[in-house]
């Protein structure tokens, strides 16, 4: 690591995850923010009705009762061409759920910041990733963020990306250990920001003048409708939808690409690479806990390990093509989960073994989960993980069938 | 391993740690320093014991574990004494740098705490004679910087007058600050 000073130069200020999301936000130009306060996201909700309270930010502030409302304003909102903003976390996003379905079956280019946060029951305040990996299967593009400098970019890509490919972004970050935490951000001017963004202009809108349906009971085969053109059934609808996340990639990296053109911070990439150019061990992880396994890298360099950390960004669409390579040359893969598939393994960890798969990888796979509800995870840990699964690296497989956990059972 | 110090700040809600903690991450800001100020996570009541966290590196902070093994612990409250286990963790060579009247030399036969360095400073005291308030949170700072020189002392006195001054209070600055000085200069070490 380099010993770099800030730029004094650039406006660095000091922002917790929660003010970062909000910033960036305001710094989009959101036009309709519709939430619901929950704990670790409140300060979101608070800062934005603080802007547009003071006159900050131009934008409508609809106070809602719930976040099924909160994501149902949303809809309506991006359908009449606004650009839309939400947050939220845990339960809040899991009441969502229905919602979050009818965004993206609708293709509207809605931004939600989800602040991780564990669900309950036990009843649980503290974080980890099983709210956003519960709602993989909506069809919302998910970017994770590993820090506040993160979060902040993301949530400006995030808009671009949206509204180019016509699908809903949720930017994920750790609750308290980001969202509480202040650290410095640099935070980029709203001109430049005008000049990356430029206003949301929506291919169709609903527009009294001008009446269309939205939505409609869709068939499962195509037909033709009142006027006689030939619509899409069901199906082809979905496809669409698949298709376009499919090919959303190309955008995430192009958009990230420019946006380290005019911020000198690129974000051309699904993942990020640490140290993996000749390692034969492969740390993945997602949002905080992958910088926290740099440090666990260290560790384990000093005793000799050829060792790097990838660290997922975006985890829908998931990069497959772009992973298989980042990994040709893996013999151990450690995978470190902070969420688990009940009955099954962790998310990121079922996404690695089937990206690889007949591939020809011939790499172990290991699959850890951790720091659920907030348990502290440090890199010690992670390393001590890593240490326990070298037998793997002298045996090859096969895989364990369950993955194995750090906790005190 | 990169530099880095990781400092933990024990108080009750209302005391200022939490502002403590954030006013020495502006001054690392300030000197082009990276850090991380953070909580407890956890609810915050006026009167209940409380933690706060800084850390600051010469390189951006990779880490986002707890910080558990702090290399310097201050104590806002005396009355936190024999409630709060505030050694705990604490580095063999770590600092540990409480408001009370008692001799570092006393709090070390009290706490039965013999390792590190400890350091004691009667901040209420100084805190009612500058600031009028028992809000012993910048007086404290000056007793760490003492202890332990994180950032330059002259660039945390300058946060603490921006930081007041911005709330329009010209003569709050200028007691926080005598308070700072004068905590600096009483603090004593076993």
């Amino acid at each position: 690591m380099i010993n770099k000073k800030l730029d004094r130069k650039a406006d660095i200020q000091i922002l917790d995850g929660n003010h970062a999301a909000a910033l960036g936000a305001k710094l989009s130009r959101v036009q309709v923010i519709a939430a619901y306060p929950i704990t670790p996201q409140s300060p979101v909700t608070e800062s934005l009705s603080e802007f547009v309270e003071g006159g900050d930010l131009h934008a409508e502030y609809i106070a809602v009762e719930s976040e099924h409302s909160a994501m149902a304003v949303c809809t309506s909102a991006s359908l009449v061409g606004a650009r839309t903003f939400t947050a939220t976390s845990s339960h809040g996003l899991a009441y969502m759920h229905e919602m979050l379905h009818w965004v993206a079956g609708t293709r509207l280019p809605v931004v939600l910041a989800c602040v991780n946060r564990a669900i309950g029951a036990p009843w649980n305040v503290q974080n980890d990733q099983q709210d956003s990996i519960s709602q993989r299967d909506t069809g919302w593009i998910q970017i994770y963020a590993r820090n506040n400098q993160e979060i902040l970019d993301s949530v400006i890509q995030a808009y671009k990306i949206a509204e180019s490919v016509y699908v809903p972004v949720m930017v994920c970050y750790d609750g308290y250990i980001l969202s509480h935490t202040e650290m410095p951000v640099d935070v980029p001017s709203q001109g430049d920001v005008d000049r990356f963004l430029p206003p949301y202009k929506p291919h169709a809108i609903l527009d009294p003048a001008n009446p269309r349906n939205y939505n409609l009971v869709t068939l499962a085969n195509p037909r033709v409708n009142a006027d006689g053109i030939l619509c899409h059934g069901y199906m082809e609808i979905r496809y669409l939808l698949q298709e376009a996340l499919q090919k959303s990639r190309e955008t995430i990296i192009n958009v990230g690409q420019e946006f380290g053109k005019l911020f000198a911070r690129s974000y051309a990439n699904m993942f990020w690479e640490d140290r993996l150019d000749d390692a034969e061990i492969v740390i993945v992880a997602m949002g905080s806990l992958a910088m926290e396994a740099t440090v666990a890298v260290d560790m384990l360099r000093e005793e000799g390990h050829r060792v790097g950390v990838l660290s997922l960004r975006v985890f829908r669409p998931f990069p497959k093509d772009y992973l298989i390579e980042a990994l040709s040359k893996a013999r151990l893969i450690v995978v470190f989960d902070k969420n688990i598939s009940y009955g099954s393994e962790g998310a990121t960890c079922s996404e690695i073994k089937s990206a690889l798969y007949g591939n020809r990888i011939n790499a172990v796979i290991r699959n850890f989960i951790v720091g659920l509800g907030g348990r502290d995870v440090k890199a010690r840990e992670i390393a001590d993980a890593v240490r326990k699964s070298l037998p793997s690296l002298e045996e090859g497989g096969p895989n364990i069938e369950y993955p194995e956990w750090i906790c005190h059972m | 391993m990169d530099e880095m110090a990781e400092i933990r700040w024990h108080g009750r809600g209302g005391q200022g740690a939490v502002t403590a903690s954030e006013i020495l991450a502006e001054a690392a800001l300030e000197e082009g320093k990276y850090f991380q100020a953070f909580p407890d996570y956890g609810p915050e009541r006026m009167g209940a014991p409380i933690r706060a966290y800084t850390r600051i590196g010469s390189s951006p902070i990779r880490q986002h574990c707890q910080i558990t093994q702090p290399d310097a612990v201050v104590v806002l409250d005396p009355t936190l004494i024999g409630i709060v286990d505030f050694t705990d963790g604490l580095k063999e060579e770590g600092v540990l740098v409480v408001n009370t009247p008692l001799s570092p030399a006393e709090l070390r036969s009290k706490l039965g705490f013999d390792a590190g360095k400890v350091f004691t400073v009667d901040a209420t005291r100084i805190a009612l004679d500058t600031i009028g308030r028992n809000i012993p949170n910048t007086t404290m700072i000056g007793a760490l910087l003492k202890a332990v020189e994180v950032v330059s002392k002259k660039v945390v006195q300058e946060e603490i007058r921006k930081r007041l001054e911005t709330k329009g209070n010209k003569e709050m600055a200028k007691a926080n600050i005598e308070a700072f000085e004068r905590a600096y200069n009483e603090v004593t070490q076993a």
